[in-house]
């Protein structure tokens, strides 16, 4: 279903909301992985807040739809989506990364409700989505598997073993998201490892792929509505972002692909993504 | 799941006639029936590891990945996350080293319920090389926490580990050779326990821990011994290596004070010194040495010839019991005499 203009008013609002909690947490915390967490900000606020069949309530609920982080860095940002769509209490976030806290920089799935895996050595994330996904067929279960993999992570060449491994077993309840935010530590991916062609990539790999701009939720829920429609291919949404989108003195800076904030740049970086 | 179930097909095949392998394959065909729960997976070596007659039987829960293992450890992550049992068959090189992260991070970190069977363990693979002999798998798998880590003495036994990691609510790793192992059991009338030693010989001389294929070697070592010189040599198969039977190695402190451990893997960080850890956590003096391959690449060669070189075959072991019986060691003042 498209979105409604009060349905795309509502999740953009939300979108900000978690934006300002991730830059407060990366205050609180002392560092956090900030860039990669705001890149796909838009990409988690729509399938949790529109497209997951969940229950917060119910982590464990047998038929739920799952959510693989691959891109474990992003573990900041899946950590306050989760806290603010319920699945836990808000105020755990002021322990982020703190001894004994339920929450390190990469998220346990023993310790942390409605995470599915334990993710943050990159390229691991898509294999057990894989795995997800055809256990949802042989359980024969109708649940469907999202991953957002990242960008600099594709160099990993698990990840193609993955991408193999889904075309093969034509795992049509599997849809990916690539946070293409075109930054890793080291710099522009192109100039570390380059991935480009990437759509191609995809495709040659047996994905149904499409390329959107992930900040805009209309476009991404037009693609997210083809890949549910899907039959036969997994579905790959390939998502032109920006890392650190939405503080001004971040967007493409691969700098903030991990960094602290200061109490004075946590009141500037809330204040450039606004109220 | 009882202790013991004699309705598994296997046993009717003439077991001591088939390799670790065809009864890993046959057994887990069984298993099948009665767990829907469980799938095989594998990376091209359905065939060699046995694994494809689990996929015959039920080719709906049955998945090869290619030669791709890191995916494939990591796809039964998932699968295990689902609510399944994966059994993943590939080599043990490529269990322990090249899917390493990924049994390590996605499997053992997660605690999940996945079934690793490593097969041509140690040298086994002998013709094959070094690329494709594991002797450092102990060393690696065992550093994991969550992971129990059972060494088959033979295909019987093989059976009993693969029937009874079942019991067991997390990941394991069993690891087995290539299948050309001369059998130790005849039938599977004895208590397989993991984590249990089983004595297979009684001795107060000195004891002789092994595992896995030597366990052979160690008894027929013991029994000529016993018939050439007189010498009373207790032989423990340790078929878990993690977690240690720690009782039976004190009590072979205890009782013989003199300990020679036997294994298919380098002497660094395998049996040996898991068993060296817990003699000298206890305080005891006592003549020790360990077998095993030497701290070098191991050549490619017939595994029988390989083993012969390394000593850690029947005759080696006999030779280093010789030695190890002359040897001399400082007692412990407060030691009691408890044999």
């Amino acid at each position: 279903m498209p979105l409604t203009d009060q349905e795309l008013k509502e999740l953009q609002q939300q979108a900000k909301s978690i934006r300002r909690e991730i830059v407060d947490v990366t205050g609180w915390s002392g560092g956090a992985h900030i860039g990669g967490s705001l890149s796909m900000t838009d990409i988690l606020t729509l399938l949790y807040w529109k497209y997951m069949r969940l229950d917060p309530a119910r982590p464990d609920w047998e038929d739920r739809d799952r959510f693989v982080l691959s891109k474990g860095h992003g573990g900041v940002g899946h950590a306050v989506v989760l806290a603010q769509r319920g699945f836990f209490d808000r105020e755990v976030l002021h322990k982020f990364n703190e001894t004994d806290s339920m929450l390190g920089m990469h998220l346990d799935c023993h310790k942390v409700p409605g995470c599915e895996t334990s993710t943050g050595s990159m390229g691991h994330g898509l294999s057990q989505a894989v795995g997800m996904a055809l256990g949802a067929r042989v359980l024969k279960k109708d649940w469907r598997v999202y991953c957002v993999i990242g960008d600099g992570e594709s160099n990993e060449g698990s990840i193609w073993e993955a991408a193999m491994s889904a075309a093969h077993y034509k795992l049509d309840n599997l849809i990916v998201f690539q946070d293409r935010n075109h930054m890793m530590i080291d710099g522009p991916t192109e100039e570390v490892m380059s991935l480009e062609p990437l759509a191609d990539k995809w495709r040659a790999f047996g994905f149904e792929t499409r390329e959107v701009d992930g900040h805009d939720m209309t476009r991404l829920a037009e693609a997210i509505d083809e890949a549910l429609r899907m039959k036969g291919k997994p579905f790959m949404i390939l998502c032109d972002t920006v890392k650190g989108k939405g503080v001004d003195f971040m967007e493409n800076k691969p700098d903030w692909h991990y960094g602290g904030l200061s109490s004075e740049l946590v009141e500037k970086a809330k204040q450039s993504i606004g109220e | 799941m009882s202790k013991t179930d004699s309705t598994f097909s296997w046993t009717v095949y003439e077991a001591d006639k088939l390799t670790q392998r065809e009864i890993y394959g046959i057994v887990l065909k069984d298993l099948g029936a009665r767990h829907p729960e469980i799938v095989g997976l594998s990376a091209d070596l359905a065939k060699s590891t046995k694994i494809g007659t689990f996929g015959d039987a039920y080719p709906d829960r049955f998945f090869n990945f290619g030669i791709a293992e890191q995916n494939m450890f990591g796809v039964a992550a998932g699968l295990a996350q689902a609510g399944l049992t994966p059994f993943v068959s590939t080599f043990s090189a490529f269990a322990s080293m090249r899917a390493c992260e990924f049994v390590r991070t996605d499997i053992c970190y997660q605690n999940l319920n996945v079934k690793i069977i490593a097969t041509h363990g140690g040298i086994s693979f002998g013709s094959a090389g070094t690329t494709h002999h594991a002797t450092e798998d102990y060393a690696i798998v065992r550093a994991f926490p969550n992971l129990t880590v059972i060494v088959p003495a033979d295909a019987i036994e093989t059976a009993q580990a693969v029937k009874k990691c079942m019991e067991i609510d997390g990941p394991v790793y069993i690891r087995i050779g290539r299948g050309f192992e001369p059998g130790v059991y005849t039938a599977e009338d004895y208590e397989f326990e993991v984590g249990k030693a089983i004595e297979m010989r009684s001795g107060t001389d000195l004891a002789i821990i092994a595992t896995g294929a030597t366990v052979y070697h160690a008894v027929q070592a013991a029994d000529i011994l016993k018939a050439e010189s007189g010498i009373s040599a207790r032989v423990l198969n340790m078929h878990t290596l993690k977690p240690l039977d720690e009782e039976a190695v004190l009590k072979a402190v205890a009782e013989t004070r003199r300990l020679i451990t036997v294994e298919d893997h380098n002497v660094i960080n395998g049996l040996g010194s898991a068993v060296a850890d817990v003699i000298a956590a206890s305080g005891k003096g006592c003549a020790f040495t360990k077998l095993g391959l030497p701290d070098r690449f191991s050549p490619h060669g017939y595994p029988e010839d390989l083993m012969h070189k390394f000593h850690v075959d029947t005759d080696g072991i006999v030779d280093k019991v010789r030695e190890l019986l002359n040897r001399e060691f400082e007692e412990a003042e407060d030691w009691e005499d408890e044999v």
